[in-house]
């Protein structure tokens, strides 16, 4: 015989105060393990969303990030020269020559930061077509003049059209803002290759993006490079997997650290729904006496005690995801260690994370429910009516 | 005395429910540690950071290089006691996911500016005499099992190719706050390599490292130095040391501040574990407590019991937990990649935060139960049957 | 012999649903010192309502009690506790004793509000405890002690602090024949040995005989008083 599902409902309904202070335990540890989940998704998808499949790049082998890598002017001909490269309507190779530095620019909250300025050519804005100029207009060749990703409008002083910026022993006039579909592009500012190289008075590159027809081109390329003596110092690389890539020691580290805090989180919530759950069969033993006099099943009993557990740890589940939803509308900027600049992004939420989040509620509820469920089956119908 | 003991047979009257509150208790201000310890690792810089340092370097950001030539400018201004510098190296030591500090350094001065790396006087001299020696720090030495005379190899990025390095000093920390994951070498020998293959990035270095005279005059020498090479090509922002690295810091600032929000949830969920556990063991005991009040208690006694009681509770949690933060915070500096936080302690105050956390937690938590407590009239709370 | 218990026109009442439920009906009742009075009634008349009055644990809506000249209406709620500790002990149905403490810790406890040192308390205790007849239970803790014994425990507890009233509320509703006949010695000796004022509220005929005083009560209505001796 079944225990019907308006016995344990009302149960949950009839404690109140108790029931209350439990889901709210497992919505905050939900909470913080959607959070976790979700803060590691957004680095990764704004990296993952810099590049794109469609494009390689090349880089100095050893180097760590963009600002270590450092292509001459010999090497980068050389490689301009692949017959892999796409052509665009006039023939040109779709590829461009970046040089990437870090500035220092106050913050708006105060402080200073890490920002990075990427020298373009003239194929940057075909080949990476996410960008988009939302305000302002586009830096004129062979002017000193810089568009900002909005993530620097946003969060940084003197970073609007019209402001100047001084670095290189020059003033850059801001011009334009872009809009890189929340890519790492947002917290970037670009300008002129050839006139930032001057002003820095460098003649390097620090790496080469181009367009290919075809991704699988990829492989011949790198055993291309490999075999060439004067390419094999360079390594290219699908460019949506060189921005993942810098998003690793990022993740990785909200992901250690996050495990290791809801791992001994959710020891404590089924700790409390363990408690909780005790407390509900020790109140109710008389009950249990009586429905067990009435003909119900030992197996019936531990299950309405397990379901009433997994209820509230599921109603607690769906308050934290409900809440940890509302961080979808966060963005933070921190520094990514791969690539030493300040990077933005936002918490994601993807229907794994949904699911994961409901199924370690879930879970808790059934762990922390199950020895007080137990100790409810076996008591002895006599015993439990006699404790009244 | 007599009524401690009271409280203190109440706080253990249902063993089950109490044991299973102090271990959530437990868990709960172990990880309070752990996420503190993590945001004090961070800080760590700044934390060591000398009150009698600057930091000089180029205005733009810390990746453009000084001319080595500012050297002696700034040596010659008076205020100055001891100039050294440092010289990025980066480069990959076994692979890309080793995150130790390398770099060129000054190797006349550096242990002068820096008396916190302690190295007995004949390595010193050792690591001195030898063009392409290098020192590092203990714990590194540690990490990869390296001993004097063993040879690094290092596949340099922004200074390409192959470098080897012969360990010829092993500093010492002074004490628990000072990096010892470092590794210094000389940058006579980079400069000279770097010569050959691009001549126009020779003689560049870093950032400047200055001891002062007087710790109080920084703002003061800080100008006068950045003044000495105004409108030049490479102008300089000099700052205390502490600044600098608060300037790092405050790039991870966002991090930060998760941890610390969720340290607050932390104790959020301590306060209800506790809670929840002294609401229902006041709601059983709601008749004992009339009967007390019969007996001519008064609300400053029921007080005392269910505050007492919850106290014991969370002070029993507090102190397991804090036992346990110690080995989990060994273990977590185990998982974590190497060099990530070269200064990983549990500090002190994340103790003492950790512990009085869990006295307010333990007083809050025996509000509500109180106040029924209170509430209760005496006839209905003797009727009250469980 | 002096007025130990003047209860003066008592009129009780609590809200049930907005509806004022009358309990106790203008009830008026004067206790002599050292009287054994028995209250009965049938359940619902208003008899624990009127004891709780008398024990000031509960409050008259309108009227006025006197107990050895002091108005306890009008006493403020920590006044009222500290008064109960001096002058009224109290016998429960079910005991009442708190399971985690002793005999002896449980007798103790109202001396905790007293100002008497320890070797005094132990006194009082040990004093009490032997009157009771249970000197040699006293390291025991509840769960370890008979339903009769519990109850000789409880007026212990009743009688350690020497108050001048004891108010007992059923103390054999809960006992069999035996345990509840030895109870009932026992309060009749506290009554006639010690001097004690007694007041009790009781179901039980058998128990209402050994009192000096019987009065019934029916929906909140004092009986006119008939002498039973």
């Amino acid at each position: 015989m079944k225990i019907p599902f308006s016995y344990i409902a009302r149960n949950f309904i009839a404690r109140r105060l108790t029931t209350s202070i439990t889901v709210t335990g497992v919505a905050l540890v939900v909470f913080v393990f959607a959070a976790v989940l979700m803060m590691s998704y957004g680095v990764q998808k704004t990296l993952v969303s810099t590049g794109s499949a469609n494009n390689v790049i090349i880089s100095r082998k050893s180097a760590t990030s963009e600002i270590s890598s450092i292509i001459d002017r010999e090497t980068a001909n050389n490689i301009l020269t692949l017959p892999a490269i796409s052509r665009g309507a006039d023939g040109k190779p779709l590829a461009t020559t970046d040089a990437v530095v870090i500035i220092n620019i106050g913050k708006k909250t105060g402080g200073i930061s890490n920002v990075t300025v990427r020298g373009v050519s003239r194929q940057a804005f075909t080949i990476r077509e996410q960008i988009k100029l939302t305000e302002g207009r586009m830096f004129t060749w062979g002017a000193r003049e810089l568009v900002v990703g909005g993530a620097i409008r946003d969060r940084f002083k003197g970073a609007n059209i019209g402001d100047k910026v001084k670095f290189a022993g020059d003033m850059w006039t801001i011009v334009g803002v872009i809009d890189g579909e929340h890519s790492a592009f947002d917290s970037e500012i670009w300008g002129d290759i050839d006139q930032l190289l001057q002003a820095f008075n460098r003649s390097d590159f620090s790496t080469i993006t181009f367009r290919v027809d075809d991704p699988a081109v990829l492989s011949q390329l790198k055993t291309q490079f490999a075999s060439d003596p004067r390419l094999n110092q360079f390594e290219p690389e699908s460019e949506r997997r060189y921005y993942e890539k810098q998003s690793e020691a990022l993740s990785m580290f909200i992901n250690i650290l996050g495990i290791f805090i809801t791992i001994i989180f959710s020891v404590g919530a089924m700790i409390g729904a363990m408690i909780t759950m005790y407390a509900a069969v020790a109140n109710r033993t008389v009950e249990i006496g009586t429905l067990r006099a009435l003909g119900f099943q030992r197996f019936s009993i531990m299950m309405a005690f397990l379901i009433e557990s997994m209820l509230i740890a599921l109603v607690g589940g769906a308050l934290g995801l409900f809440l940890a939803s509302f961080l979808q509308f966060v963005s933070l900027s921190t520094l990514n260690f791969g690539s030493f600049s300040e990077l933005q992004f936002s918490f994601s939420l993807s229907p794994i994370i949904i699911i994961l989040t409901i199924l370690f509620a879930v879970v808790m509820g059934l762990v922390g429910g199950f020895l007080p469920s137990f100790r409810a089956a076996r008591l002895q119908i006599v015993n439990a009516l006699r404790s009244a | 005395m007599k009524i401690l003991k009271l409280i203190f047979k109440n706080a253990l009257r249902h063993k089950l429910r109490a044991f299973l509150t102090i271990v959530g208790i437990a868990i709960a201000v172990m990880a309070f540690g752990l996420l503190q310890t993590v945001v004090t690792a961070w800080n760590a810089g700044v934390e060591a950071a000398a009150a009698d340092r600057l930091i000089t370097r180029q205005a733009v950001s810390f990746i453009f290089p000084l001319p080595y030539a500012y050297k002696d400018q700034i040596s010659k201004l008076p205020e100055v006691k001891n100039v050294t510098f440092f010289n990025w190296f980066g480069g990959v030591y076994i692979d890309k996911n080793q995150f130790f500090a390398r770099m060129a350094c000054d190797p006349e001065t550096l242990f002068d500016v820096y008396p916190e790396f302690v190295v007995t006087p004949a390595e010193r001299e050792a690591f001195l005499k030898e063009r392409n020696s290098c020192v590092i720090g203990a714990d590194l030495a540690k990490m990869y099992k390296l001993k004097v005379g063993d040879i690094m190899e290092l596949e340099g990025d922004i200074y390409p190719g192959q470098w080897q390095f012969v360990v010829r000093a092993i500093y010492q920390p002074r004490d628990k706050t000072v990096d010892a994951t470092g590794m210094y070498f000389h940058w006579q020998y980079l400069d000279e390599r770097i010569r050959q293959v691009s001549p126009e990035r020779a003689g560049n270095i870093g950032w400047f490292a200055v001891q002062i005279k007087d710790a109080r005059q920084s703002a003061a020498v800080s100008e006068r130095i950045d003044a000495l090479f105004q409108n030049s090509r490479a102008e300089t922002k000099t700052e205390t040391e502490r600044a600098f690295q608060q300037g790092f810091v405050a790039s991870s600032g966002a991090i930060i501040t998760s941890l610390n929000v969720m340290s607050f949830v932390i104790i959020g969920i301590i306060m209800l574990v506790l809670g929840n556990t002294m609401i229902m063991s006041a709601r059983e005991r709601t008749r004992e407590y009339a009967v007390l009040k019969t007996l001519g208690f008064t609300g400053g006694h029921l007080s005392a019991f269910v505050a007492g009681e919850s106290l014991i509770i969370s002070f029993l949690g507090a102190g397991l937990g804090l036992a346990i933060v110690y080995p989990v915070v060994a273990m977590f500096s185990i998982l974590v990649p190497k060099g990530w936080f070269p200064v990983f302690n549990l500090a002190p105050s994340t103790v003492i935060l950790a512990a009085s956390s869990a006295i307010l937690v333990g007083v809050l938590a025996s509000i509500i139960p109180l106040r029924r407590a209170l509430k209760t009239r005496i006839v209905d709370g003797l009727r009250f049957i469980g | 012999m002096p007025t130990a218990i003047s209860v003066e026109n008592v009129y009780k009442s609590y809200m049930r649903d907005k509806l004022e439920v009358p309990v106790l009906n203008n009830v008026s009742l004067t206790i002599q010192e050292g009287e054994f009075i028995a209250l009965m009634g049938p359940s619902g008349s208003g008899k624990t309502t009127l004891l709780n009055i008398i024990a000031g644990i509960d409050r008259p809506t309108r009227g006025r009690v006197l107990v050895q000249g002091t108005d306890i209406a009008t006493l403020s709620e920590a006044t009222l506790a500290k008064w109960r500790s001096r002058h009224v002990g109290f016998i429960f149905q079910f005991y009442n004793l708190i399971p985690v403490l002793t005999a002896y810790e449980n007798v103790e406890l109202p001396l905790m509000l007293t100002p008497l040192n320890k070797a005094q308390r132990k006194d009082q205790v040990e004093r009490a405890l032997a009157m009771v007849g249970l000197a040699d239970r006293m390291k025991h803790y509840p769960k370890q002690l008979s339903g009769g014994q519990e109850q000789r425990v409880a007026i212990a507890r009743a009688i350690a602090s020497d108050p001048d009233i004891l108010v007992a509320d059923e103390p054999t509703g809960d006992l069999d024949k035996r345990s509840a006949d030895d109870i009932m010695t026992l309060l009749e000796r506290l009554n006639q040995e010690l001097g004690k004022t007694i007041v009790m509220v009781t179901h039980d005929p058998a128990a209402a005989e050994r009192a000096g005083t019987v009065r019934h009560l029916e929906k909140g209505d004092l009986l006119p008083e008939e002498k039973m001796r």
